[in-house]
């Protein structure tokens, strides 16, 4: 028979829109509106799920995102699954596809339950004290053990073939809860224009009036009224409604993370639909509509599939119309089970009993119980629950002891009270305080401009919730700048109102049981072990939490947190306010890593940055280098060449022609303004108010505590205007750090900075031949030597374009840095490339590059330093202006520990065996037999094969370096001792005549 | 010595657009821009020279012509020609304090068109778009995602945005996966 | 993410376009060649790291690219004032602004009635991380 549970002519489902699922592989059919959960019922399966540590099987506890059992797999596909997804609020689709996890081979026989068995081992702090020795079986035994079998679920192991979008959203009130509270204070915010953002978790707005049948608003059933002012509020153009949508993160000045499930609910979402999309909502005013948890009764063994909550019995029963057993048990200390009770009864099935904890419970819905003929056992608890994969009779007995009675069930709701929902306020780091009367934990003290209406707020008569809130929405809108609302609050004629129950462990599961009565399902963490906590010696309510993990994970102690603490309370022999309420965190439920990320994967992961040159470079075959966010050519191989031969080729034809190098990188920064000098004379060691137009220098920067922080060449264009050049990985920093001097320490300068970096792409050629393979194409500059010597700069045109024209060189060979406009960067490349291979020059990459600057002793800044380098120990003092007295550095470069002796300084090595090639990064030292730790002088920074050498060669920095020329050290590596003298780093053209050549 | 031929300009990402429901992104051809600073004193110079008035107020804009001035900062613009005449020109000529810097070539600029352009630039700016806090003719400097650039709003339902030419790949690709999402 | 409200675009923008740059009011020298060593320590390695109101900077670097100064509670994280750089340091007794809005949540920090303790100090670079 087909969904033998489901009663005709209840719910709000229509019996004709069906939708096929499989459980377990096992196919059954549900109806569109159902949610998982209810439709599995609607089968009779209440057996969905193993348990965390025991692996007990578990049932449906709840009809929302508080269930801490009901977690299943969801598998649309082999790279679409996903693990852990709440049955109670996974819309049912046509082809859905749930599987159980945890347990093995099969959900009816699972043996990991064998841990159920031994539980008394694993009692809480069990992986604390006991896999403790021997220290190495930690990891090569016991973790992996433990991993295997525990955890819920299984990571997909496919890459995500969804994609997932994100939306930042700024709104004037956003409502977190779309019960009758939360569409209250939505309709009075939106009538007085303000933009509002209405989020709930569920596919439906309404929240508890899903099942509250007794709600009256407006002449109209309450869920009839709760869709019609959603239909009104649709219809607002300043309105955003988000169904399906939890906020799962309250953080600073009303930030809220919103994650909305956009086709999680779709049997066929196709691929035009993110998967998910992150809201990230700036709110002037925020309402916390969360509305109330129900709490399960803490007795033995009520973790049977069958005992659930009272309320989500009647949510399933008169929104799905789906009855969750045909001979019900209720067990409750407050009255909202009787009204459950009282629906289940109408509709048909049999209610076995209502054990009250309560001694003379009284009221109408008592009575109401009572004249539909339902026994009411008051006075008297619940002392156990039997049935292994579904509850079958419940034990009975009066609360103070004597007879049992055992009662067949087929299904237990239970109820001890109802807990306000305070994540969001205690995640917006208000101050939660303890309300005697009701014996709850209320909003106290607010950190954020938001306010809590309803049952989150401990209002709990239906009428009270609505005024409350629409109060709240009105005053708020009003705040944030909108009008006074134009319409009027809505009327509620009737509702229903519950407070009272208990809190922690009923008789039967005392401080003098040993029986397994949980309070954290998901967590499996029973009332024993939050006393076992506090006896060995937990005090804090945080140490409790952590001991147990009570309340800890995706749960955070929606349905555990306050029976946890009561029990704790107790057994302190505390009042629970002074045992304190955990912290709630975020997130509310789990989110995604996709949505989170959204956008941010593949080729946007991070921008990648590639110059005007880069497609040339392709094309010929380059092997790129990240460097930062750029990608550099790192060498250009021939066919048949591997790095090694490319690089040397590239090395020997730099210096026995020409090569092409893109530089285009380099960060360029135009200094601008009458005082543009005098910026310069301050920001960089090295004088600048003498240098004349057209000229160039190397100019050097420190950070205030005389440490060297980036270099460049410089050059002067005009009286006020200057080029200057930084490190790649520098130029954003270099940029910040001369704002930082101009805008706070040096405001009356009248000079401005820009970043030109991508305004110039930037050719460097270099080699004998450079000039002439440039000359053709240039218009306007004399290129003589006399005329344009080494380290000056031109404005002219290459190829008809501008260029700024720099002869420099970073090779040791006469060379030129072309800068033209980047968008004829490929063109005046390509240009210079066919001038370049009549000369028989090569493109050459990053790596010639380092080598070719290497073989000169030329530093570079991150590699050749680190932070902790002066001028004086890169042997760059000639660099400073000796005259200035003010640049940045100058009083941090004569501290005392940066001008001592035994500093370490750059100098060059040649290993003993010219072939052999050090590493970069290792250590130097005297004498290589001395006993571990051996001293270290010192450490190679730079190390590389130099075709043009002959042999290897290499820089350090190195304890008083300068003074050991030509002294033998020794580099010891794992299998050998390499044995180096020390000597200049110039490797290469020690006089420097090529500059000229 | 034969005349070489002039080097031809390859703008990056030349002639792409990407349409989806409610919105179209496309590559905006070259245009003339200097990023020019200057103190209060020299406003009225430079706007003289300019043929706009530099807007003062923070996120202001002023149009004219083909030319259009970013209030960027409050000694900052962004000027802006996608006609013939180079700004950095009309600046050549003016005494009064300033600095003037080509950038023609420095940033990429994109159109963002329809009724999902501000849910397309939202996807990745913090900013409030909303007609009310950022109308027409608002601009700022901000940031799309994991780059920075700089917005105009040129009508109702359509932006400009800039950004720095090595990071137009990067944009571009977030506006038109952006796109895809916006009509929602 | 914090709102942060810049002095010179007049408006709250987010956190993701400014950048924190240290402690504010810590003049440089106008003669720093001639400091002392201990003159030097004072200003580039010593900070108050204070819990409670402090004044940094920030810049404004994907906005107008302004540094300013702002006020901001290190416990509450909010902002209480800010203002340009170069103006002098507000009187937050005069603001009425000296109190944080609101504990944290009790239960979760660390219990810490605050002690009078000599002025905490930590060496930090005052500017940027390293190269």
């Amino acid at each position: 028979m087909a969904e033998p549970f489901r009663i005709s002519g209840t719910g709000r489902l229509t019996p004709a829109r069906t939708a096929r699922f499989t459980f377990d592989g096992k196919p059954y059919t549900g109806l569109v509106g159902d949610t998982l959960a209810s439709a599995l019922l609607a089968n009779g399966v209440h057996l969905v799920g193993r348990s965390f540590k025991y692996h007990r099987p578990r049932g449906i506890l709840s009809a929302g995102a508080e269930e801490p059992n009901a977690l299943v797999e969801i598998a649309r596909d082999a790279a679409r699954k996903t693990p852990n997804v709440r049955a109670t609020v996974q819309e049912l689709y046509d082809g859905l596809t749930a599987r159980s996890q945890n347990r093995w081979p099969s959900l009816s026989f699972d043996v990991g339950a064998i841990n159920d068995v031994f539980s008394p081992f694993f009692s809480a702090g069990f992986y604390y004290k006991t896999f403790m020795w021997p220290k190495a079986a930690w990891k090569s035994l016991y973790e992996p053990n433990i991993r295997a079998a525990a955890g819920l679920g299984v990571s997909p192991d496919q890459p995500d073939p969804d994609h997932y979008a994100s939306r930042y959203a700024h709104c004037e009130v956003l409502v977190l809860g779309g019960g009758a509270s939360g569409i209250a204070a939505a309709l009075a915010a939106a009538e007085s224009g303000a933009r509002v953002i209405l989020a709930d978790e569920q596919g439906e707005f309404g929240g508890a009036l899903r099942f509250e049948s007794g709600a009256k608003i407006e002449g109209q059933d309450g869920w009839a009224w709760a869709q019609a002012a959603v239909a009104k509020l649709a219809a607002m153009d300043n309105v955003r409604l988000l169904p399906r949508t939890t906020a799962f993160g309250y953080y600073a000045q009303n930030f809220v993370g919103l994650a909305e499930r956009v086709t999680e609910h779709l049997s066929n979402p196709g691929h035009d639909l993110p998967r998910e999309r992150l809201w990230q909502v700036r709110a002037k005013k925020v309402v916390i509509a969360t509305g109330a948890i129900e709490r399960h009764m803490v007795f033995a063994d009520n973790d049977r599939p069958g005992v659930m909550l009272a309320s989500a019995a009647r949510s399933y029963l008169n929104h799905q119309g789906v009855a969750v057993g045909r001979n019900v048990g209720v067990y409750t200390a407050n009255d909202s089970a009787y009204a459950a009770a009282i629906d289940l009864k109408k509709a048909g099935v049999s209610i076995a009993t209502i054990v009250d904890l309560r001694d003379n419970p009284t009221g109408p819905l008592v009575d109401e119980a009572r004249a539909l003929g339902i026994e009411i056992n008051h006075g008297r608890a619940v002392v156990k629950a039997r049935g292994k994969l579904r509850v079958s009779s419940i034990v009975v007995q009066p609360k103070n002891g004597g007879a049992e009675r055992t009662i067949p069930v087929d299904a237990l709701i239970t109820s001890s009270g109802w807990t306000p929902s305070v994540h969001m306020f205690s995640q917006s780091r208000g101050k939660v305080a303890f309300d005697q009367e009701t014996r709850r934990f209320l909003p106290g003290a607010y950190a954020q401009d938001c306010v809590s209406v309803g049952a989150c707020n401990g209002t709990d008569n239906l009428a009270a919730a609505v005024d409350e809130a629409y109060a709240a929405g009105s005053r708020l809108a009003k705040e944030a700048g909108g009008k006074a609302a134009k319409g009027s609050k809505p009327k509620v004629e009737a509702g229903e109102n519950w407070t009272g129950g208990m809190l922690g462990s009923a008789p039967g599961a005392g401080a003098d049981t040993t029986v397994k009565a949980f309070i954290d399902f998901q967590n499996d963490v029973t009332a024993k072990d939050i006393r076992q906590a506090v006896r060995e010696g937990m005090r804090s309510i945080e140490h409790v939490k952590r001991f147990t993990t009570n309340g800890m994970a995706t749960d955070q102690g929606k349905t555990s947190n306050v029976h946890g603490l009561a029990i704790a309370a107790e057994a302190l022999g505390k009042e629970m306010p002074e045992v304190g309420l955990t912290t709630f965190r975020a997130p509310y439920t789990p989110v995604t890593f996709g949505s989170l990320i959204n956008h941010s994967r593949g080729a946007l992961f991070d921008p990648t940055r590639r110059t005007a040159t880069h497609s040339w470079a392709e094309a010929r075959g380059a092997v790129f280098e990240d460097v930062g966010q750029w990608k550099r050519a790192w060498y250009l191989p021939k066919a048949g060449e591997d790095m090694h031969a490319a690089v040397n080729r590239e090395c020997v034809t730099v210096r026995k022609t020409a090569g092409l190098f893109d530089a285009s990188t380099l960060g360029k920064i135009e200094v601008v303004g009458p005082d543009a000098a005098k910026f310069m004379e301050l920001l960089y060691t090295n004088p600048w108010e003498k240098l004349e137009s057209g000229r160039c220098r190397y100019g050097l920067m420190l950070r205030e505590d005389g440490f060297i922080y980036d270099d460049g060449v410089v050059g002067r264009l005009a009286p006020d205007r200057f080029h200057v050049t930084t490190t790649t990985g520098g130029a954003a920093r270099v940029m910040n750090h001369m704002e930082d001097y101009l805008q706070t320490e040096f405001p009356n300068l009248n000079v401005w900075l820009t970043s030109v970096s991508e305004q110039w792409a930037v050719v460097a050629v270099q080699g004998p031949k450079s000039r002439d393979i440039i000359a053709p194409l240039v218009e306007g500059i004399d290129l003589s030597d006399d005329a344009m010597p080494h380290m000056s700069v031109r404005e002219g045109k290459i190829c008809g374009v501008p260029t700024r024209l720099f002869r420099m060189s970073f090779s040791g060979e006469r060379g030129f840095e072309v800068n033209v406009p980047a968008d004829y960067g490929l063109a005046v490349w390509e240009a210079l490339w066919a001038e370049g291979e009549k000369h028989g020059a090569c493109a050459y990459g990053t790596e010639a590059m380092h080598v070719l600057r290497a073989e000169k002793g030329y530093i570079i800044v991150g590699q050749d330093t680190d932070g902790t380098v002066t001028m004086n120990d890169a042997g760059l003092d000639w660099a400073v202006g000796k005259k200035k007295t003010d640049f940045v550095g100058i009083r941090g470069m004569a501290r005392p520990d940066l001008v001592a002796a035994g500093r370490k300084q750059i100098v060059g090595l040649k290993t003993k065996n010219p072939k052999t090639v050090l590493e970069e990064g290792a250590q130097i030292v005297g004498n290589p037999s001395q006993p571990k730790p051996m001293t270290m002088l010192g450490h190679v920074t730079s190390s590389y094969w130099s075709e043009n050498c002959g042999r290897s060669i290499a820089m350090a920095l190195l304890m008083d370096g300068r003074s050991r020329i030509g002294d033998t050290l020794f580099v010891p590596m794992q299998n050998e001792t390499i044995e180096v003298e020390v000597c200049s780093p110039v490797f290469f053209d020690e006089k420097g005549g090529r500059l000229n050549g | 010595m034969a005349k070489l031929a002039d080097a031809v300009r390859n703008p990056a990402l030349a002639g792409r657009e990407f349409s989806a429901a409610g919105v179209k992104v496309a590559v905006l051809p070259p245009a003339h821009r200097i990023s020019l600073r200057a103190p209060t004193q020299s406003v009225a110079a430079l706007s003289k020279a300019l043929g706009l008035t530099l807007p003062q107020k923070p996120k202001g804009s002023a149009a004219k012509g083909t030319r259009t001035a970013l209030w960027l900062g409050p000694d900052e613009w962004l000027v802006m020609d996608d006609g013939a005449k180079d700004p950095l020109d009309a600046c050549a000529s003016v005494d009064a304090l300033h600095s003037a810097v080509g950038i023609s070539h420095r940033n990429v600029a994109f159109s963002v068109i329809g009724v999902g352009a501000a849910n397309t630039i939202s996807a990745g700016c913090p900013q409030d778009l909303s007609l009310g806090v950022f109308p027409v003719g608002a601009c700022s400097r901000t940031v799309l995602g994991k780059a920075e650039i700089v917005l105009l709003r040129t009508a109702e339902d359509a932006f400009r945005v800039e950004c720095w030419r090595s990071f137009s790949d990067y944009v571009y690709g977030f506006l038109t996966e952006a796109a895809r999402d916006a009509a929602a | 993410m914090l709102l942060i409200h810049c002095p010179y675009c007049e408006e709250e923008r987010s956190e993701l376009e400014f950048r924190n740059a240290g402690e504010a009011h810590i003049a440089r020298s106008q003669n720093i060649a001639a400091i002392s060593d201990e003159e030097f320590e004072e200003f580039f390695f010593l900070r108050s790291n204070t819990k409670g109101v402090i004044f940094e900077r920030w810049r404004h670097i994907h906005g107008c690219g302004r540094f300013f100064n702002a006020a901001r509670h290190t416990v509450t994280d909010k902002f209480l004032t800010t203002y340009k750089a170069g103006e002098p340091k507000p009187d937050l007794d005069k603001l009425g602004l000296d109190k944080p809005a609101a504990a944290p949540v009790a239960s979760d920090a660390e219990a810490g009635e605050p002690k009078p303790k000599k002025k905490a100090v930590r060496r930090a670079p005052a500017k940027k991380g390293d190269a």
